[in-house]
């Protein structure tokens, strides 16, 4: 059972990578506009007309 | 003449250099909008930056100072077809963004502890063959997760309860503060001292649990709270202030006492003032309810929201809040204020028979078994899982859980919530008590003989109507089904507008000026007459019902409400609406204190009076009522003190506000009451010592559950779709 010594920590620590992630989206208002963002990416003004 | 608009009051300038201004946007419906919108306004010189939030139709635009005129962004806006109304983002929106981040932030930290924990937990659960070593690591690493977790993520419960403890008062984050500190305490003690059981799981989830309610809560009131200040935007006028003798069209909230503003007829007045030029005729139904317009010349004092009818009027601005009626009004709003008893929310009232009940059964729990024989330290453990056990988790989430559905039913419904405990009393209303002008009826006068007018001949009125600023014939131009105005139409000044149509002469206006012999005269109406050629019409105008008032008013008899009518109109204009109505009790010709000593005196034989009014007449009943509705048309000071605001020209909002209210009444009581089966339940279990860590957690899980699944079925689709 000496592996737990070093998973448990390693789990908790992936964890908290994605809550950093999540609190930097936060922090850089990526959920100011939830609406928006589901339709700014149907969007095609990245393309070139023709 | 051609005035400039002068946004520089909306305009905030930057530290680096750019200029920043906020637009509230009409007219945004789907994806393309947003580029469409983004791409224009990019184009513009200068421009650094635009962004459209499509969550809350606002354009932020920035761009280098001095490189263009904000009114160029509203032109350009208009060009492509959307309307842009400029406004200061409020203080109190600034501070509830920043309190949802914060909200935000607590619930991603409680929910990553509660994650992990639960996968410790559950091992510990499910390992019956654990050695003690293993046990305690994974104790250990749950505390290490948890203790931080809950110092950061618990803030909101903490303070709070800190500062209704400091205010000797209790409220429900009370005994959460109490039960979640003494669970992690308890928790560590054992830890350290090798037992077999820690409750790091059930604090934590608790915590998660709860702050997903405030969160939701908060985001609702936000949505509504933007929704409101876009309204709020919509309807902000501009007003015509004499710099010099050249005129600039400026934003009404950029106006100072002394401003001298020029009012031509057909608009309305944008500010309180004195008259200080000119003489016209003004309908002060807004302020009075009086639906006769009152003459008046230099040095009468007049109120915004007025209508000019006739001559155009120069205006002294005063300061806000002079001039007698204002003055009236504001003495008989403190007085109302002051007199209002705050009715005890179902909330605080659970609250304060809930915390010390719990609390007094786990001391008794803990003398009990000490009277027993049990050990000081098995007696503590079992009084700390019942105040696990007994989480007020159901009961905190019982009630904000059907707001929010509430307030979401309600705002599809057009009904915008000002105060947060305004579902609860308007549940409670057992008496309505209605104004006329404005609230009853439409706030704009219509056509109302046109059925007794020949429908073409009225298409053709109406579309001569657009060509002039009259109030009848702003009026009459309502019935136009084609907005286009006819080409070559004059406006003769005092008289009416000519055009002609086909070859024949079209006139609009008064009598004598369409050749029209005195015709027979509708009481309470205004006549307009038109003349096609020998063709010819009289067009009454007048106030109008709203068109669903006689359904509404039937609908809401039926739910067993009293009906009243008091209006500030006198009694000859009040009595027909109210017989149109059904209204047996309906009184005209009452001043505001009036109206107030007639709901005191209903307040005094016990009823619970909803007041729905629009008038600045109306602002002290509106307050002295127990709850109050009013329509999007009132006055500001008006909406202000109303709890709710509902939006377009139907009565429906307040049948359904009625209807969703009392539903979400019935559900919050259905919760309070769950949460007390459940705690029937749960509390002799945790008494007798016989709750696990396991049967807590899946206790406060199934509770959460059923009290946010029962809160769901407040969603009430309203009267009509």
């Amino acid at each position: 059972m000496n592996v737990l010594v070093y998973l448990v920590p390693l789990a908790v620590g992936l964890g908290l990578i994605g809550l950093i992630a999540f609190l930097w989206a936060l922090r850089s208002g990526q959920y100011s506009d939830v609406d928006g963002a589901a339709l700014r990416v149907l969007s095609d003004d990245d393309i070139e007309q023709r | 003449m051609s005035e400039v608009l002068d946004l520089s009051h909306y305009a905030k300038p930057a530290a680096d250099g750019t200029c920043g201004l906020d637009l509230a946007v009409e007219g945004v419906h789907c994806g393309a909008c947003i580029n469409r919108i983004e791409g224009a306004v990019k184009k513009l010189p200068g421009v650094t930056d635009a962004r459209l939030n499509f969550t809350n139709r606002r354009l932020h635009v920035a761009w280098a100072n001095g490189a263009l005129k904000p009114g160029q962004i509203l032109a350009t806006l208009e060009g492509i077809g959307y309307r842009g109304h400029p406004f200061v983002p409020l203080r109190a929106e600034q501070e509830e963004a920043a309190e949802a981040r914060r909200l935000t932030r607590y619930l991603a930290v409680a929910g990553f502890a509660a994650m992990n924990i639960m996968l410790l937990s559950v091992s510990l659960w499910s390992g019956t063959d654990m050695t003690p070593e293993t046990r305690d690591f994974f104790h250990w690493a749950s505390a290490l997760i948890a203790l931080p977790a809950a110092a950061y993520a618990g803030q909101p419960f903490f303070k709070s309860a800190w500062r209704a403890l400091k205010a000797r008062s209790l409220n429900m984050d009370v005994p959460i503060t109490v039960g979640v500190t003494l669970a992690l305490t308890m928790s560590l003690v054992e830890t350290a001292n090798h037992a077999a059981s820690a409750y790091f799981d059930s604090a934590i989830m608790l915590l998660f649990f709860l702050l997903v309610g405030r969160t939701l809560e908060h985001a609702m009131r936000r949505k509504t709270r933007a929704m409101a200040g876009n309204l709020a935007a919509l309807k902000a006028d501009t007003a015509h202030r004499f710099l010099g003798d050249e005129l600039v069209s400026v934003p009404v909230t950029a106006l100072q006492a002394g401003d001298r503003l020029l009012v031509k007829p057909g608009e309305r007045i944008p500010a309180d003032g004195v008259v200080a030029g000119g003489s016209s005729e003004i309908d002060e139904s807004v302020i009075t309810g009086e639906t006769a317009p009152r003459a008046i010349a230099s040095g009468a004092q007049v109120y915004a929201g007025s209508m000019n009818y006739s001559g155009a009027l120069t205006l002294r601005v005063t300061a806000a809040g002079e001039g007698a009626l204002i003055d009236e009004i504001e003495r008989l709003l403190e007085k109302a204020a002051s007199a209002k008893a705050r009715a005890l929310r179902l909330a605080d009232r659970a609250s304060r028979i809930y915390a010390p009940v719990v609390h007094l059964t786990a001391a008794l729990t803990a003398a009990g078994w000490l009277l027993a024989g049990a050990s000081l330290h098995d007696a503590i453990v079992t009084a700390i899982a019942v105040l696990i056990i007994t989480c007020p988790c159901a009961l905190a989430l019982a009630i904000p859980a059907v707001q929010v559905v509430a307030s979401g039913a309600l705002f599809r419904a057009g009904v915008i919530l000002n105060a947060g405990d305004a579902v609860e009393r308007l549940a409670e209303a057992d008496t309505v008590v209605f104004d006329k002008t404005g609230t009853l009826t439409l706030p704009e006068p219509r056509v109302v003989n046109a059925a007794a007018v020949d429908p073409d001949l009225l298409q053709m009125a109406a579309r001569l109507a657009l060509s002039s600023r009259h109030p009848l014939a702003v009026a009459l131009s309502r019935e136009a089904v084609s907005r286009k105005p006819f080409e070559g139409a004059v406006e003769e000044p005092g008289q009416g507008v000519r055009a002609v149509i086909a070859g024949v002469e079209a006139r609009l206006g008064s009598a004598q000026f369409c050749g029209l012999g005195n015709a027979a005269h509708t009481p309470g109406a205004s006549l307009i007459a038109f003349s096609y050629g020998a063709q010819s019409a009289a067009i009454a105008i007048a106030q109008k019902l709203r068109p669903d008032a006689v359904e509404v008013i039937e609908a809401l008899r039926a739910l067993g409400l009293d009906l009243r009518l008091l209006s500030g109109d006198r009694a000859e204009a009040v009595t027909p609406v109210a017989d149109a109505l059904g209204i047996a009790q309906a009184q005209g010709g009452l001043k505001p204190a009036d109206k107030i000593a007639i709901i005191e005196a209903l307040k005094a034989q016990g009823r619970r009076v909803l007041m729905v009014g629009d008038g600045l007449n109306d602002a002290p009943s509106l307050a002295a009522a127990h709850v109050s509705l009013s329509p999007i048309s009132a006055t500001d000071l008006t909406q202000a003190q109303a709890d709710a605001v509902f939006l377009g020209e139907r009565l429906g909002p307040v049948y359904d506000a009625v209807r969703i209210a009392r539903r979400a009444r019935r559900l919050m009581k259905q919760n309070l009451w769950f949460a007390a089966l459940y705690n029937a339940v749960a509390v002799p279990v945790a008494i007798a010592g016989l709750v696990t860590p396991l049967i807590a957690a899946l206790a406060m899980s199934a509770s959460s559950i059923t009290v946010t699944l029962n809160a769901l079925r407040a969603r009430y689709q309203g009267m009509r779709s």
